[in-house]
């Protein structure tokens, strides 16, 4: 369960201006005891408020810059709030497109490492080495270091770590996104059975249709703050096509089911 | 840059009379607006959440509680060490040898330069053991120093990942170091020997020595890799700060010795200053010769520490004066290195951890 109350969220910004790195600006703040003039301060979230259950899927949409990101990073404790605050049951789990863990280290250091970080004892971490290598997929790639990995293959294997132990929270940030179609397949049931321990999903996604498959609820962020959001995944989803100008989905007017078979969003 | 038309903010729906209400599971009708007002059922959200036994994400364990924590990832600590360890080999032929390779390469320098081109002794009896070894536990610090000051940039991925106690990196990144080491003292041990040292019992003190001197390095690795992660500008300022302290803490050269001696509070200050005072127990453990040739470690006679500081500090001196040096006064009291040594270990785990832990949430940020 996750309450995001009124929260804010402010990065500061060093050497905007850019003129940070020369010595002679560098020279004058130092001798004139000026404070440095050129942090910019990014508010990019905007008092949010919502409640996710235990159970729920919760996605994330909106255009690029909107704050999905940001709010994700929040939720799983890594931004320390301005003002609000997030509170959780348990620990968050997130897990990015560029969350590699250790480039260097082949696959199999990587689970085992992986399951360690996250409080496992050697023992489980061994029991449950097989299952989150089948479940990945990367087959003989498991002895060679992560970073011969394609981007998909490697997103696949962090997913296999992550959701090998049930995290009261599990954030995804686009980490799908580069999986095929049988791994979305899988890991659209493994979703399924994290909410089903009782556990909340959060999904960010560009891919609206997997939002629509995987969540049972929306919301529809715009400039960090909320601008619907709702059980009405299809509806949302709608609006939110129809406000990016893209084409309308054709759905079946009785089960609400879509009718094309491809979302396009134009931007 | 916005488009000219902004279609989102026009389409925005206005908000209606029900606005504020939060969604729970199969309450929410299709169009319900966002919610702005920070309560549910008129429940401020904070107090909510407390009621539901939820905590702020972003709140750091007590320190018992991190401690725990801490304690249960002792294996992923552990791995996280050998596996960065041979991570940092895959790339080079020789793979792993390179850290036997490295010291022995080191010594050999060392050799080269002070034991056949100088003959240098520094009014130290087996200066090439004294200077090996010194350089050789200096780094053990220098190296942890170095790589726990990058330890948190090193480890974005993993610590943006997957919630850990951050401690962890810098406490096996020191693991790594201590296993170099422990490698590099298999090879002083041989360097010692060649070099003449007899081999005794006090050998063995040179466990608890490497003890105290991995919990010191622990306790400033956790204070250096917050630094390293807040302030930009110190691993710039870092390599300079370790050369400095190479210099004071009398790696190539017996403190004693220095022109400040007259100012016997100065010498006492550097010989118990953390890294001088390891190198001095490790050489003490290591080295018979300047256990008794340690000023203090024959009763004073003034005549023949005289000898010492005047004809013992001269090229060509005899060894009969080199070991002159026992009789002088010692400048810090011998008896009590170990005692040094502990406090030193306790006072950097306890500030250094302290330090860690104040910015736990903070770590990963940015």
């Amino acid at each position: 369960m996750v309450v995001v109350d009124d929260l804010h969220i402010v990065y500061k910004v060093y050497g905007a201006g850019g003129d940070r790195g020369t010595a002679a600006t560098v020279l004058l703040r130092v001798l004139g005891r000026k404070s440095r003039g050129n942090i910019r301060e990014v508010h990019a979230i905007r008092g949010m408020s919502f409640i996710a259950y235990r159970g729920d899927a919760v996605g994330i949409i909106g255009r690029n810059g909107s704050g999905k990101s940001t709010l994700l990073r929040a939720i799983a404790g890594l931004l320390p709030p301005e003002q609000g605050n997030v509170y959780t049951t348990g620990e968050a789990a997130l897990l990015g497109v560029n969350a590699a863990l250790l480039d260097d280290l082949t696959g199999e250091r990587n689970v085992i490492l992986g399951c360690l970080a996250m409080g496992m004892t050697r023992q489980e971490a061994k029991d449950r080495y097989q299952s989150i290598v089948d479940f990945s997929g990367v087959g003989d790639f498991i002895d060679l270091p992560m970073k011969t990995y394609s981007s998909g293959m490697g997103s696949r294997l962090r997913f296999a770590i992550a959701a090998s132990k049930s995290h009261e929270v599990l954030l995804i940030d686009e980490a799908l996104a580069t999986g095929d179609a049988e791994f979305r397949v899988k890991s659209h049931a493994r979703i399924e059975e994290l909410r089903a321990q009782a556990g909340t999903v959060f999904l960010v996604a560009h891919n609206l249709e997997e939002v629509e498959v995987t969540c049972n609820r929306v919301i529809w962020m715009e400039r960090g703050q909320i601008v619907m959001q709702g059980e009405d995944v299809t509806g949302i989803i709608d609006k939110y096509i129809d406000a990016s100008g893209g084409t309308p989905v054709e759905r079946d007017p009785v089960s609400g089911k879509r009718l094309t078979a491809k979302v396009s969003v134009k931007s | 840059m916005r488009d000219q038309k902004t279609p989102v903010r026009e389409r925005r729906p206005r908000r209606d009379p029900n606005a504020g209400r939060l969604s729970a599971p199969g309450r929410l009708q299709a169009g319900d607006v966002a919610v702005m007002s920070p309560e549910v059922e008129g429940e401020p959200l904070a107090e909510y959440a407390v009621r539901h036994g939820l905590r702020p994400s972003a709140q750091r364990p007590t320190i018992p509680a991190y401690i725990r924590q801490l304690w249960r990832r002792v294996h992923f600590i552990l791995a996280f060490a050998t596996a960065r360890n041979i991570a940092m080999y895959t790339e080079a032929k020789l793979g792993q040898l390179w850290q036997v390779l490295t010291p022995l390469l080191n010594a050999g320098v060392y050799f080269l330069i002070f034991g056949l081109l100088l003959h240098i002794n520094r009014g130290i009896p087996n200066y090439l053991a004294f200077l090996v070894t010194g350089v050789f536990v200096f780094n053990f610090t220098q190296r942890a120093f170095i790589s726990t000051s990058s330890v948190i940039t090193d480890s974005l991925p993993l610590i943006r990942a997957l919630q850990f106690p951050r401690a962890s990196l810098p406490l096996a990144y020191v693991m790594i170091e201590l296993q170099q080491m422990v490698l590099s003292m298999a090879v002083l041990a041989v360097i010692v020997i060649v070099s003449g040292e007899p081999i005794t019992w006090y050998w063995l003190l040179v466990i608890p020595a490497l003890l105290l001197q991995t919990l010191f390095n622990v306790g400033v690795g956790l204070l250096v890799a917050r630094l390293g992660s807040q302030v930009n500008d110190f691993s710039q300022l870092l390599p300079f700060l370790m050369r400095t302290w190479l210099y004071l803490s009398g790696v190539l050269f017996n403190i004693a010795t220095l022109d400040i001696r007259t100012y016997r509070w100065a010498v006492a200050l550097l010989e118990i200053n953390p890294a001088a005072l390891y190198i001095t127990l490790i050489r003490n453990a290591l080295l018979q010769s300047q256990r008794l040739s340690a000023p203090g470690s024959q009763p004073y006679n003034a005549a023949r520490c005289h000898i010492w500081q005047t004809a013992g500090h001269q090229t060509g001196a005899t060894t009969a004066q080199l070991y002159d040096s026992a009789y002088c006064h010692y400048y810090a009291n011998p008896d009590h290195f170990w005692y040094y040594g502990i406090a030193w270990a306790a006072v950097a785990l306890a500030v250094g951890f302290y330090f860690f832990w104040r910015a736990e949430t903070r770590y990963g940020r940015g």
